[in-house]
């Protein structure tokens, strides 16, 4: 009997609620105690195609899907044929053969332990929607792990309103008895409740984690255009704007909502967007106009892989070039890539003061793996990045003498900045080059020297950067090898690198938070005792291998990649490590 | 009180000279002091041409964004602060070209702020190209051999988005035009302000005398500006008879009207610390 390890796939049709069902089951887990990843695989469309959501627990903290599944809820019968080979011996699966027969040579394995569950009558019996069949399942599932009902009843009652949940409630009593009375105990697997049940952590996405990141380092203004993976931001803060008394606007395009962040930032708002590639594409005007007005807007990029739309629900890494160069000309911007749910919030509320206190963009790099997965982790503390808006004029009246100027030149490159309505002063910026009180000027040596002005403050960011955590060493006496990873790998880095400990391999794990500016420092010193550089990204072109080269001077010995939209799988990764030996 | 002395800048006019930005320059000027709005609570976003450079010529706070993009910064300035009056200057290339679709959509959000609009109907900055109101034939280095489709029509396209205020004035008319500037700043939501603007460098074709025979105000006819259909009417009238003055002018809900969770919050003195998310975090638990 395996307690409390179990991958559980959920599969159907688009539109038949299947990332719902697998989320309910996987807070049901949560509560328990359980750690636990959840993964949303959907398609570019509506209604049919193929869906599936994957739950994995731990007793431990799980960083990412598992390579196969102990138990599959199939919904149709392209979900069984579908995901047959990833199962493991004598994995359960939970259908309904009145609506799906499947044979074995169609199965080609006769180790399944197949777990008919007729959810259609018992829905039809209780005259709910077709779509409560997934609720039975869930039921049937519970009872197969022998897990507390309770929980899922729970979870049911919290998420709609009492007569939905009443209905649902029975739909999933009646799957559980139904699976009691004719499969017992028969499934080797079995879900218990832990002793962190009563510990308050939570259960959420990066795009979620960046939202509340917002929410907490007070954004008040965040205005998007809907473009997957970064949607989900939109509709979570679009549904809280009145609890935090901000404005969230749907503009029409992605070059509206740079401006409109931009001139909100020029005002004196915290102010942030979010968008996936090429969304990006068509905010990179703005994006420097960010970098020539002094503005600090927070840019959220959820990259999908390209070029083009590519696979427009699927994650990939192939931006991190693009973001460290994006508009034309040259200014100073921050990019900060967090690895899982708890960096995603920490990294929001940081880049919402960096950027203020440097006036300039600070872009937050995260990819469909990490903003649209589910992680379990402990609640956020609140006050660990505490708000700090740089040099800003807070009162209602500029005393000095000295006329105030939006672009004065100063030691550190930043000017105090002031905002319009403040009385005494007068605010100008400009996106043509400019002098110090805003006004456009082709001089030369305003030029050089405005272009310096910018460049100081990333001197001074650069040293100030130096006492953050930029980078994660993950370190292991006498390591063999030192991975190194940025973004949402870290899930299956981390995951592939315990698996190989249990065989005894030993390895560093080198994560950049910071892409730029670049934390080369900190970078090259680890890096100079590894015995052995395996880099690991999911992307065609190894772009951080090039950062690595361009500012450490230092190549990469080996390269595992992949870029076919798909996240790593920890057995698939800890392989492909095992190889580059 | 703000004097024309105090909305002046150290900064060389280098428009040609007989432009007709002038016009505007000085009627915006005299609209601001005869409103008696402080220099700090006006604020200037204009966008790339040579109507952009207004950013430097009036003294009061300013951005000066990119080409096409007037409307978005506007509005952004003023959801973060609806204290502040937001005037945008754009170009027709600017606007009607660059940034139509901006046009489109701020004409129905109606968020309170001004747009006006330098209309020259040529690209000046660039030396003299074909814009979106060029008219039709017009010749220009990138149309030598005339403009092929028909010009594009602002006026019209902003009275049937239920624009809450459309007019059009001309640079020629200086104390006409303050009059309209005045009444566009006044007036609560989007008010749209196109200008005849004669490029004395560029357009040959739409001089300060091709206007003058044509123009004629709206005011000095029956004109019911709270008729959409009649603005509507008049919005169409091109050719030997061309009017001017405020064609539609009839308030509706505001953008800020329907934000009553923020209106009396300063959103611009916050945050003064981490924001509690505790209540938000239970619905992960």
């Amino acid at each position: 009997m395996i307690i409390n390890k179990i991958s559980m796939l959920v599969g159907g049709e688009a539109g038949a609620g299947i990332s719902r069902s697998g989320f309910l089951f996987a807070k049901a887990c949560l509560r328990g105690g359980l750690y636990v990843f959840g993964a949303n695989d959907y398609q570019s469309l509506i209604r049919g195609g193929h869906n599936f959501y994957t739950v994995r627990t731990e007793t431990e903290k799980v960083y990412s899907q598992a390579d196969k599944i102990d138990l599959l809820i199939a919904f149709n019968k392209e979900t069984i044929l579908f995901h047959k080979d990833e199962l493991v011996k004598s994995a359960g699966v939970i259908y309904d053969q009145d609506q799906i027969t499947v044979t074995k040579e169609e199965l080609e394995r006769d180790d399944l332990k197949l777990y008919s569950v007729p959810l259609r009558n018992i829905v039809k019996a209780l005259q709910g929607p077709q779509i409560m069949e997934n609720t039975v399942a869930l039921g049937a599932a519970n009872a197969l792990l022998d897990y507390d009902l309770e929980l899922l009843n729970g979870v049911l009652r919290d998420t709609f309103n009492p007569k939905v949940a009443d209905q649902n409630i029975q739909a999933a009593n009646q799957g559980y008895n139904y699976t009691k009375e004719n499969y017992g105990n028969s499934f080797g697997y079995k879900l218990e409740k832990t002793n962190l049940a009563e510990k308050h952590r939570i259960f959420l996405t990066g795009d979620e984690a960046i939202a509340l990141g917002a929410l907490n380092a007070g954004c008040k203004l965040y205005a998007a255009y809907p473009m997957t993976p970064a949607t989900p931001i939109l509709h979570f803060l679009a549904l809280l704007d009145r609890k935090y008394k901000m404005i969230v606007i749907q503009t029409e395009s992605e070059i509206a909502a740079i401006n409109m962040v931009a001139g909100a930032s020029f005002a004196g708002v915290r102010s942030m967007t979010a968008t996936s590639g090429g969304g990006f594409c068509l905010m990179t005007e703005g994006l420097g106009m960010v970098g020539m007005t002094e503005t600090s807007p927070v840019i959220v990029l959820v990259q999908r892989p390209g070029p083009s739309t590519g696979l427009p629900t699927y994650s990939a890494q192939g931006d991190l070039r693009f973001v460290i160069h994006a508009s034309q000309g040259e200014f100073p911007r921050i990019v900060i890539a967090p690895g899982d749910v708890e960096e995603s919030f920490y990294m929001t509320v940081e880049a919402f003061n960096l950027a203020e206190q440097f006036q300039m963009p600070a872009i937050i790099i995260t990819d469909k793996n990490l903003a649209e997965s589910n992680q379990t982790t402990e609640l956020f503390n609140q006050n660990i990045s505490e708000i700090d808006r740089g040099k800003l004029i807070t009162t209602t009246d500029y005393t000095k003498k000295e006329e105030y100027a939006r672009h004065r030149f100063t030691e550190d490159g930043i000017s105090l900045r002031g905002i319009p309505g403040t009385k005494n002063i007068i605010v100008r910026t400009n996106a043509d080059e400019h002098n110090e009180l805003g006004y456009t000027t082709e001089d030369s040596i305003l030029a050089t020297k405005m272009t310096d002005k910018r460049f100081k403050k990333l001197q001074i960011l650069i040293e100030k950067l130096e006492n953050y955590e930029t980078v994660k060493f993950f370190y292991s006496p006498d390591a063999d090898a030192t991975i190194v990873g940025w973004g949402s790998t870290k899930g299956p880095i981390r995951e592939a690198i315990k698996i190989l400990s249990e065989e005894g391999v030993k390895l560093n794990f080198l994560q950049i938070l910071y892409l730029h500016p670049f934390p080369s420092q900190k970078v090259e010193n680890i890096l100079k005792i590894a015995k052995k550089t395996i880099i690991v990204e999911n992307n065609k072109t190894s772009q951080l291998s090039s950062l690595i080269q361009e500012n450490v001077l230092t190549t990469v010995n080996h390269k595992i990649l992949k870029y076919d939209g798909r996240p790593f799988n920890p057995e698939e990764l800890a392989k492909q490590i095992k190889e580059a030996f | 009180m703000v004097t024309l002395d105090d909305l002046k800048t150290p900064k060389t006019n280098t428009w040609c000279p007989g432009c007709g930005n002038f016009g505007i320059l000085m009627a915006f000027k005299k609209a601001l002091i005869e409103l008696g709005l402080e220099r700090e609570e006006t604020v200037l976003v204009s966008g790339i041409g040579c109507h952009g450079k207004m950013v430097n010529y009036v003294n009061i706070n300013g951005f000066h964004g990119i080409h096409g993009r007037v409307l978005p910064v506007a509005q952004g300035i003023k959801l973060a602060n609806p204290d502040l009056k937001v005037i945008g200057f754009a170009g027709d290339a600017d606007q009607y070209n660059e940034g139509w679709g901006h046009f489109a959509h701020a004409i129905r959000t109606n968020i309170d702020m001004t747009l006006i609009v330098h209309d020259n109907m040529v690209l000046g900055l660039t030396t003299g190209q074909a814009t979106s109101t060029s008219q039709q034939g017009f010749k220009s280095k990138s149309t030598p051999f005339g403009v092929i489709p028909p010009m594009l029509n602002p006026l019209t396209h902003a009275i049937v988005s239920n624009g809450s205020f459309v007019a059009r004035g001309f640079a020629g008319d200086m104390l006409h035009l303050k009059g309209i500037i005045m009444k566009a700043i006044s007036h609560k939501g989007f008010a749209f302000v196109d200008v005849f603007q004669p490029c004395v460098s560029f357009n040959y074709l739409n001089t300060y005398d091709w206007f003058r025979d044509r123009i004629y105000k709206l005011e000095e006819e029956s004109h019911d500006v709270t008729d959409q259909k009649g603005a509507l009417e008049k919005a169409f009238e091109w050719g030997d008879r061309i009017p001017i003055g405020i064609f539609y002018n009839k308030e509706r809900p505001t953008y800020h009207d329907s934000l009553q969770h923020v209106k009396d919050v300063q959103l611009t003195n916050l945050p003064k610390e981490n924001v509690d998310i505790s209540e938000t975090l239970k619905e992960f638990m």
